[in-house]
């Protein structure tokens, strides 16, 4: 519990979490108006997943929030002050992905209800009630997905050290290699579906309900085999593999 | 009681601190010397459990740094003062220290008032200036009230209000009967703050003693003796128990004051052109012992003294 206090006060006494904070809602909520405000009843009525269109740009900035969490930790030798106050790394690393990864999860939760609260609030006449699992997966489920590539990203941040390093391996990788791996010949397809960020995606927007579901609303589907919950189990048990490889470099490395 | 042994770190084939061995006594301050380069501060990060040593190890009161409990309430250290968040305040920066090892809330605001920070314990420590930095970083390291502390070159950069201020603040903790390390390349400095003195050179221990001791060699008196036939003096000085070294086209000779060698070389009936007493100062002792250990020389003929040459540290 101390390691946690201690993390919470480092985390919100530097400004980059708040202003992560603050873009990551403006930009999830702002997407959840504009579709709400452009949607056409006659083309493509508004729905539940189409309020969380901006889902995919809070992450990025979400991961990046976590990733400064650390690295300006290296980048300003203060890990080496936390190292000299609490020599035990592994739990000092393990209590900073869960604040961060707590963080990220409220973070997902305002920005996803907000979303949906005020695409609700533009198209009162829609019906966005929350009924299905699908639903309560696509709105609540950005939570969890938050939190869990925070933790993937504080581990790549502890790995790489460097702000601009990790944030761009997290960035290269989430938005040009995922996507991209698809253009590989013959098993492009298959590889995809294996990638971690779009397994996590699996969750959030997996398994739709197929008279609400249209594929041009929403965040793009996950094609991930795997059912939404195996999905992000899968993803969970990546973050945490992550996190212990970096919790071993950590503590064998000079700090 | 802070115990070296064998301690070793290298770095690829580059040995930063080799087989070093040395004891810095409890209730007392000792300095930490060396030039630059000599490996001090990696010798200070092996002690505090931030480096892995490649062989020995350290122990503080019989422990590792890293199987101590709550370290701040044993050991205090200040590495770099720069090693704080710019944008946190000073009293968040103790705060989360004080928070890592249980300690009182209150005891951040002591420690701000012990070093003078009170006034700007809200604003961000990014905007302070070296003086307020290290101030800070010793208000960090006294949070725990530890017995032990370690200072890397603590007067690094300061002004000489500064620097006093740093003097002053060894003093009283050794006072407190705390047992205080202290890194410096300048002996002058460690000669006012230390009574203990490790010495290292290229990682290498070069010698430990008392401060006293260890001046008392440095200055050691010598006299310079130049004449155009000087055999016979030689010869009657080895025998009355002085050390001789040739200087160019004259003799050092220590052991023996200028009265007496005057008296000598009368009996022996040299021709002296030059009796004069030659008093070694610190630096120069110091560049003596360490001379053959600096890692990276200057080829600079008739170079200034290293009192004026090392403004810089790490």
């Amino acid at each position: 519990m101390t390691l946690l206090a201690v993390e919470r006060i480092k985390l919100f006494t530097t400004r980059s979490p708040w202003w992560c904070t603050l873009i990551a809602l403006v930009l999830t909520i702002g997407f959840g108006a504009l579709m709400a405000g452009t949607s056409d009843e006659a083309i493509a009525p508004l729905n539940v997943a189409a309020t969380q269109f901006g889902y995919g740009f809070g992450l990025v900035v979400v991961m990046v929030m976590a990733t400064l969490a650390i690295t300006t930790e290296y980048r300003f030798s203060t890990i080496r002050a936390t190292f000299l106050a609490v020599p035990n790394r592994p739990s000092t690393l393990v209590a900073k992905a869960t604040v961060v990864a707590v963080l990220a999860a409220v973070v997902g939760e305002i920005a996803a209800f907000g979303s949906w609260g005020i695409a609700g609030a533009i198209k009162p006449n829609v019906d966005l009630a929350i009924n299905t699992a699908y639903e309560w997966r696509a709105v609540a489920g950005v939570g969890l997905v938050y939190a869990l590539s925070a933790v993937v990203a504080v581990a790549v941040g502890v790995l790489i050290r460097h702000s601009a390093g990790a944030i761009a391996v997290l960035l290269i990788w989430n938005q040009l290699v995922e996507p991209l791996v698809q253009l590989i010949p013959r098993v492009g397809d298959d590889i995809h579906k294996w990638m971690p960020f779009n397994i996590a995606n699996k969750l959030v927007t997996g398994n739709p309900d197929p008279t609400t579901r249209d594929v041009l609303q929403g965040p793009p589907p996950s094609d991930a085999v795997l059912g939404p919950w195996p999905a992000i189990g899968v993803f969970a048990a990546f973050a945490a593999v992550l996190l212990g490889i970096a919790i071993v470099v950590a503590n064998r490395r000079d700090a | 009681m802070i115990e070296a042994v064998g301690l070793t770190k290298s770095y690829g084939k580059t040995l930063a601190v080799d087989n070093l061995s040395f004891s810095v006594p409890t209730g007392r301050v000792t300095g930490f010397l060396g030039p630059n380069g000599a490996g001090k501060s990696t010798t200070m990060r092996m002690i505090l459990g931030l480096d892995t040593p490649t062989g020995g190890s350290a122990l503080i009161d019989g422990k590792r740094y890293r199987d101590l409990h709550q370290p701040l309430r044993t050991v205090g250290a200040l590495l770099d003062a720069k090693w704080v968040h710019p944008n946190r305040s000073a009293r968040a920066h103790l705060q989360w220290l004080a928070r890592s090892n249980k300690l009182p809330a209150k005891r951040v605001d002591e420690v701000l008032e012990i070093v003078g920070l009170t006034a700007v314990a809200g604003k961000r420590a990014g905007g302070f200036s070296l003086g307020m930095s290290q101030r800070l970083g010793i208000a960090a390291a006294l949070l725990g009230d530890p017995q032990v502390l370690l200072f890397d070159e603590p007067v690094n950069g300061l002004d000489p209000e500064g620097i006093l201020w740093i003097r002053k603040f060894m003093h009283r903790l050794a006072e407190e009967g705390r047992t205080v390390f202290v890194s410096s390349h300048l002996l002058s400095e460690m000669a006012l703050t230390a009574q203990e003195l490790v010495v290292i050179g290229r990682g290498k221990l070069i010698s430990q003693s008392s401060t006293e001791d260890f001046v008392a060699q440095a200055t050691e008196n010598t006299v310079l003796v130049r004449g155009p036939q000087l055999g016979h003096l030689r010869t009657a000085l080895g025998q009355a128990g002085a050390s001789v070294r040739d200087e160019g086209a004259g003799l050092v000779v220590s052991g023996m004051d200028c009265a007496d060698i005057g008296e000598l070389a009368a009996r022996t009936q040299t021709v002296l052109h030059e009796l004069s007493p030659q008093r070694g100062s610190l630096e120069e002792a110091f560049m003596q012992l360490t001379g053959d250990s600096v890692e990276y020389h200057t080829e600079i003929a008739d170079a200034p003294t290293p009192a004026t040459l090392v403004p810089a540290g790490k």
